[in-house]
């Protein structure tokens, strides 16, 4: 199902974009301008709708993206490429270690009263504060009032890229704050399900049965926690495209350099060229990473349930 | 007797208090706030940089508007936002998830594939590509587009649920008692999860108002008037942060997070209430 999935999905969605692309293009003409035009026909937006998709396909399995026209002569790919290492080097991270973070904080809390009950209203809070708020907030007390981290870029415009300790470490220092904003709105989520499943299985036929004959509590929420894991799995998959999302707002926030950042420059700038990539390079980063999370629950799960296709949340 | 009892334990739950005393407060600031400010949201006012004071409950921004009467506007588009695009996406799910749960079989198949679908796709880069496209935007159509593509979860879980209630005897007694489809899952199935739509539409309203507050982030917002992501997206593109402008930058953001925490409290609270099992906590 899911390679059905990865097949169909960039084959439907390029399809509006183009198509709505120009709708633009035609008004530009309309305006009469002399240089939009010129501009059309350089980057193909005066070529009747099915060749330009025809064209689009045809570049794009040479791996071509376009021009970028709001960075003018660089290839959409190439502009793609610079950004994709700040964009992983940040969100697998952050998704990872939240996502094991909460789940064992969570488990932790499940079942145990006081702690749940402070713990539970905290986390609903961290999931429902929007991305970027929390970005904001951090950068205003650590790099406004406390000025203990950078709030903007991924490194200092001082240094250029390189492998020396100087640069990583300037790295990490950028990197912490982005970092700790996307850990902390997804620890809460996770948690809270974590949580959830913990309840239901300690409910479970088994942790009764167990708990009868006298299994030590330990034990019987070790076997819970196993069995928790696999919705989790799941729901890691079904969120991925949110998180993705959200790391949008908050590289906007810090300036940092990833694929959300560009993607606004572009929508401001309305670079059409980039914005399609940037969509296709997320949509492929999402199918990718969901295909991986099928290849983990393959391997956790020993089951291998097929059928439903997911959890419900 | 039975929805006062609902109703009475509802009232009694300290969560749902918390949730819905927040959501009414904000609501009421939203019918209220109008008439306690003198200016338009947008009108350049007085001082810019100022900080709060007894003119300027909130400040001002770099270029002199009111940042309250703002935040009065725009949780109006964060409500309207929440109730449209929330409610439609629970209305799309619904209409889903009851036709696939109960017609099951080549239609079950059909859009089951079709959630899958809208369920992979990153929704809010799809969200960006169709507002980046449209060439006015108004709060509603956003909220419209939030509606179309946050339903998969509802559906899913509407699905599921069918599936176990139209088994049930009552569902086979109106089935041949010759009921139509259409009126046995309105009369006899969807009463019976009437507590979890409920918690769906809450959840929904919530996930609507947070992805339309990052569209607004992110320069996608509607083309006139203001929200409160709207709001955000200036207070940083003008650097309200390193200008150490706190009451332009945080307090739109930090609205958003008190409602939807607020509404995930209620559903929480709702949950007990409705669920006796986890009553006594």
């Amino acid at each position: 199902m899911a390679v059905t999935i990865n097949w169909m999905i960039p084959r439907l969605m390029p399809g509006d974009p183009i198509r709505t692309l120009i709708g633009r293009a035609a008004l530009r003409a309309e305006a009469a301008d002399k240089v939009a035009e010129y501009f059309a026909r350089i980057y193909g937006l005066d070529q009747p709708a099915w060749r330009q998709y025809l064209s689009f396909w045809t570049s794009l399995f040479r791996g071509d993206l376009g021009t970028s026209i709001y960075l003018s002569p660089k290839p959409v790919t190439q502009v793609i490429r610079d950004s994709i290492p700040f964009d992983l080097g940040l969100l697998i991270p952050a998704i990872v270690c939240s996502w094991i973070v909460g789940n064992k904080f969570g488990a932790f809390a499940a079942r145990r009263k006081r702690l749940d009950g402070i713990a539970l209203p905290i986390w609903y809070v961290f999931t429902a504060t929007p991305y970027m708020w929390l970005a904001i907030l951090l950068a205003y007390v650590f790099g406004v009032v406390l000025k203990i981290f950078p709030i903007a870029g991924a490194y200092s415009f001082a240094i250029s890229p390189s492998f020396s300790v100087g640069f990583i470490l300037n790295y990490l220092r950028h990197w912490f704050l982005p970092f700790l904003s996307l850990f902390i709105v997804q620890l809460g989520g996770w948690a809270i399900g974590m949580r959830n499943m913990i309840i239901y299985e300690l409910e479970a036929d088994y942790s009764r049965y167990m708990e009868a004959l006298g299994a030590p509590r330990k034990l019987i929420r070790k076997y819970a926690f196993r069995n928790a894991m696999l919705p989790q799995i799941t729901g890691l998959a079904l969120q991925l495209g949110v998180i993705v999302a959200g790391a949008v707002g908050t590289q906007v926030v810090f300036s940092y350099p990833g694929i959300g950042y560009l993607l606004l420059q572009a929508v401001m700038n309305n670079d059409y060229f980039l914005i399609q990539g940037c969509f296709l390079f997320i949509v492929i980063g999402v199918l990718i990473a969901n295909f991986v999370i099928d290849v983990i629950y393959v391997i956790v799960d020993p089951r291998v349930r097929h059928g439903m296709g997911g959890e419900t949340a | 007797m039975k929805k006062n009892e609902f109703l009475f334990f509802a009232l009694k739950n300290t969560r749902m208090r918390i949730g819905l005393g927040i959501v009414l407060f904000f609501l009421a600031v939203m019918i209220v706030g109008p008439f306690l400010t003198d200016y338009d949201p947008n009108e350049y006012t007085g001082p810019a940089f100022a900080r709060p004071s007894g003119d300027h409950w909130l400040g001002t921004t770099f270029f002199g508007q009111d940042v309250f009467t703002q935040v009065v506007y725009g949780l109006r588009a964060t409500f309207i936002v929440g109730a449209v695009g929330g409610g439609l996406a629970t209305l799309i799910g619904l209409f889903v998830g009851f036709i696939a749960g109960y017609r099951g079989g080549i239609v079950d198949e059909v859009l089951n594939m079709l959630t899958n679908i809208v369920t992979v796709i990153p929704t809010l880069a799809l969200l960006i590509i169709i507002a980046a496209y449209l060439p006015y935007r108004g709060v509603v159509a956003q909220s419209v587009i939030i509606g179309c593509i946050a339903w998969p979860w509802t559906a899913r879980a509407v699905r599921a649920q069918t599936f176990s209630l139209k088994s049930r005897e009552f569902v086979d007694l109106a089935r041949m008692s010759g009921m139509s489809s259409m009126k046995i899952i309105t009369q006899e199935i969807a009463p019976n999860m009437l507590s979890y739509l409920f918690m769906a539409l809450i959840l929904q309203f919530g996930g609507a108002i947070l992805a339309a507050a990052t569209l607004d982030f992110i320069g996608l917002g509607p083309s006139e008037g203001i929200s409160l992501g709207l709001m955000m997206q200036n207070a940083v593109l003008w650097s309200a942060i390193p200008l150490g402008m706190w009451w332009w930058a945080l307090p739109p953001g930090m609205i958003i997070a008190a409602i939807v925490s607020a509404l995930y409290f209620m559903n929480t609270g709702l949950d007990e209430v409705f669920n006796p099992k986890l009553r006594e906590m």
